[in-house]
């Protein structure tokens, strides 16, 4: 494959101006990958500043209520900041740091890769600006708070549906004015090349943990890894430890939003088509002509037109599928984890929780199901409550 | 030779650098898009960009953007500003005109179609944004069959051997040069360093270089002129078709 192409998708479909940029983030990338004393570092923050590694929890009472495949929980939600997006702002700012960049720059959607930036450039002691659509500042109003007591400021951007593909414009703007001392977090495995396989790489930590604690722990591979999917690097980062095990299938949940046929959702691969944004070649949800959709999704997280170019690949071969999970179930989910669990998802991951609820009684006793729990859903209280005075009750498991 | 080649020649021969004026296609109406184009065509402007209008336009500046989404909300497309190409063709037989569009909006109309369609409309090159040497060959693969050529971009971050290997086999385009690290739009100075960079790149490739981005003023299009063979001019033209949709004749007094 060419490099930084995955299949036909992936690339660096991306203004002139950050080639040069592109191409000494790529050296320095593979430069410090190979380094001992980087991954070292990498791994050291990881262990005491994040809590690393994060447990496997087995759902008990949700998979007897289920009663099928066992559901067990990759808790993400316990790292430091919440969400699995800390495990990539940490490997991107030591690599700014390293490649000597004074600024740090990220786009946000529901706030926690922001959060997750914000809380790294504190850390190193960076200053940080956050770009976020406007939309998604009113509906993540504590996660807008925290970046601000951390140190950063939010640029709520208002145009486009002022959600998070208008502040990853607005983001590549900045960094295209300031690519000399800034280095841009990208939050997701999108973006041009390097950024897939960076932020995947960085992620993996959570593939590579899983594997080996259902192994210690079950003496056996999942069945199937679940996780949702927006720009895809919980996901990603969940399968890069089950790509070599063709025993498990992989299973990425876009957000479906009010349904796949009413056009208002953000499933870029089960709803979309091929086509270039932000530097990749991926699927789009896009125009007949070829203009970007605003998305529409319950959680600010997956409101993204676009997805990782690597998901776009995984799901042409066949290695992975992909499959819509709207609101209303994803918000059943959520309340399901809550009462039977005592955990509180993030509305993203409920998405995953929704289709492990959906698989698990199909399935035989012995199966199991690892859901990546991506994040936790305190962020998400006043909208899933403004959610569920604005439609009909959903029925409690 | 090719329009491009022709202009390019006829300017040298002038004693002065080519005008190519940069509009946004359906802004503020296609009418008058076309009737600004027409105005330029006649009184000054060497080549046309036209610009398709696309939904999250990265490497523009506010002005551009603003009239990228006006366009879209009345609905034009990538048809309409081929349209618009083949009747500006008809009135000005020998003005290159240079399809400017974000590589999506060609992608999904398919390239090949789009290849055919520029050529019947008497397009003579496509500058694609987002779309840098690694990337082009996919493009270059239909549009090269049907005569039309492709105008490559550098940066001021883009080394001079990055420049040459972008202008090779493109001996019948111009190369444009972005002078500014940053989006489009009218700058009050210009960097101090363009007119060396501007010196180098000339010397060091076999086709003539435009300079665009941020070029608004008469002094700034002559320090150019100075050194390349060609100023871009497109925010400030966009900028002066909202007060009243038309172009008057202090718009166009760039040379």
């Amino acid at each position: 494959m060419k490099k930084g192409h995955y299949g036909p998708y992936g690339g660096q479909y991306i203004a002139e101006t950050l080639m040069t940029p592109l191409r000494e983030l790529e050296a320095a990338y593979e430069d410090a990958k190979a380094d001992p004393a980087f991954q070292a570092e990498f791994r050291e923050i990881l262990r005491d500043y994040v809590g690393r590694e994060s447990p496997l929890t087995f759902a008990r009472r949700l998979t007897e209520r289920l009663g099928g495949a066992r559901i067990v929980l990759k808790r993400e939600d316990l790292n430091h900041t919440g969400a699995h997006k800390v495990n990539n702002t940490i490997g991107q700012a030591l690599l700014a740091r390293r490649m000597g960049k004074k600024r740090l720059i990220a786009e946000t959607g529901a706030g926690m890769h922001g959060v997750a930036t914000a809380t790294v450039a504190a850390l190193f002691g960076m200053p940080c600006e956050v770009y976020m659509g406007a939309t998604d500042v009113a509906r993540q109003a504590p996660n807008v708070a925290r970046m601000k007591m951390l140190g950063a400021t939010v640029h709520p951007i208002e145009e486009g549906g002022a959600t998070l593909k208008d502040a990853m414009n607005e983001a590549i703007r900045d960094w295209i004015a300031n690519c000399d001392d800034t280095f841009y977090v990208i939050g997701t495995v999108a973006g041009p090349h390097p950024y897939p396989a960076m932020v995947r790489d960085f992620q993996s930590v959570i593939g590579t943990e899983a594997r080996r604690q259902m192994l210690e722990k079950f003496g056996k591979l999942p069945d199937q890894a679940i996780a949702c999917v927006g720009g895809g690097s919980n996901a990603m980062g969940l399968f890069a430890g089950f790509l070599d095990d063709p025993g498990v299938r992989l299973v990425g949940v876009e957000a479906g939003g009010k349904g796949i046929a009413t056009g208002e959702h953000a499933a870029s691969i089960c709803g979309g088509r091929p086509g270039v944004l932000h530097g990749s070649k991926t699927y789009l949800l896009q125009t007949d002509d070829g203009q970007i959709l605003d998305t529409y999704s319950v959680s600010a997280g997956l409101d993204y037109p676009g997805v990782g170019p690597e998901h776009a690949y995984l799901a042409d071969t066949g290695r992975a599928e992909y499959v819509p999970v709207d609101d209303a179930e994803a918000v059943a989910a959520f309340d399901a984890l809550c009462r039977y669990e005592g955990i509180i998802p993030a509305l993203e991951s409920s998405h995953a929780v929704a289709e492990a609820i959906k698989r698990a009684p199909h399935l035989p006793g012995d199966a199991i199901l690892l859901v990546n729990l991506s994040g936790r859903g305190d962020k998400d209280m006043d909208n899933v409550l403004a959610w569920k005075a604005a439609h009909p009750p959903v029925p409690a498991l | 030779m090719n329009r491009i080649q022709n202009c390019f020649s006829r300017t040298r021969a002038a004693g002065r650098p080519a005008f190519v004026a940069y509009l946004t296609m359906g802004f503020p109406s296609l009418a008058a898009s076309e009737k600004a184009a027409d105005t330029l065509l006649s009184s000054g402007a060497d080549i046309l960009e036209l610009g398709v209008p696309f939904s999250d336009p990265v490497a523009d500046g506010a002005v551009i953007r603003a009239a990228a989404y006006a366009a879209l909300e009345q609905g034009v497309k990538l048809a309409d500003v081929l349209a618009l190409a083949a009747r500006l063709r008809a009135k000005h037989p020998d003005a290159p005109l240079v399809v400017f569009s974000y590589y999506n909006v060609l992608y999904a109309h398919g390239l090949e179609r789009f290849a055919d369609e520029a050529a019947a409309a008497g397009v003579d090159a496509v500058l694609v944004v987002d779309l840098p040497l690694e990337e082009r060959d996919e493009l270059l693969a239909v549009l090269r069959p049907r005569g039309l050529t492709f105008v490559p971009l550098v940066a001021p971050t883009t080394s001079v051997e990055r420049a040459a290997a972008s202008a090779k086999g493109l001996e019948d385009s111009f190369l444009y040069v972005i002078t500014v690290k940053g989006t489009t739009g009218a700058r009050a100075e210009l960097p101090p360093e363009l007119k060396d960079r501007l010196a180098t790149l000339r010397a060091a490739v076999d086709v003539p270089i435009a300079a665009g981005f941020g070029v608004s003023t008469r002094e700034q299009a002559a320090m150019i002129g100075e050194v390349a063979d060609g100023f871009v001019v497109g925010s400030a033209l966009v900028k002066a078709l909202e007060k009243d949709g038309t172009l008057h004749a202090e718009d166009l007094r760039y040379y």
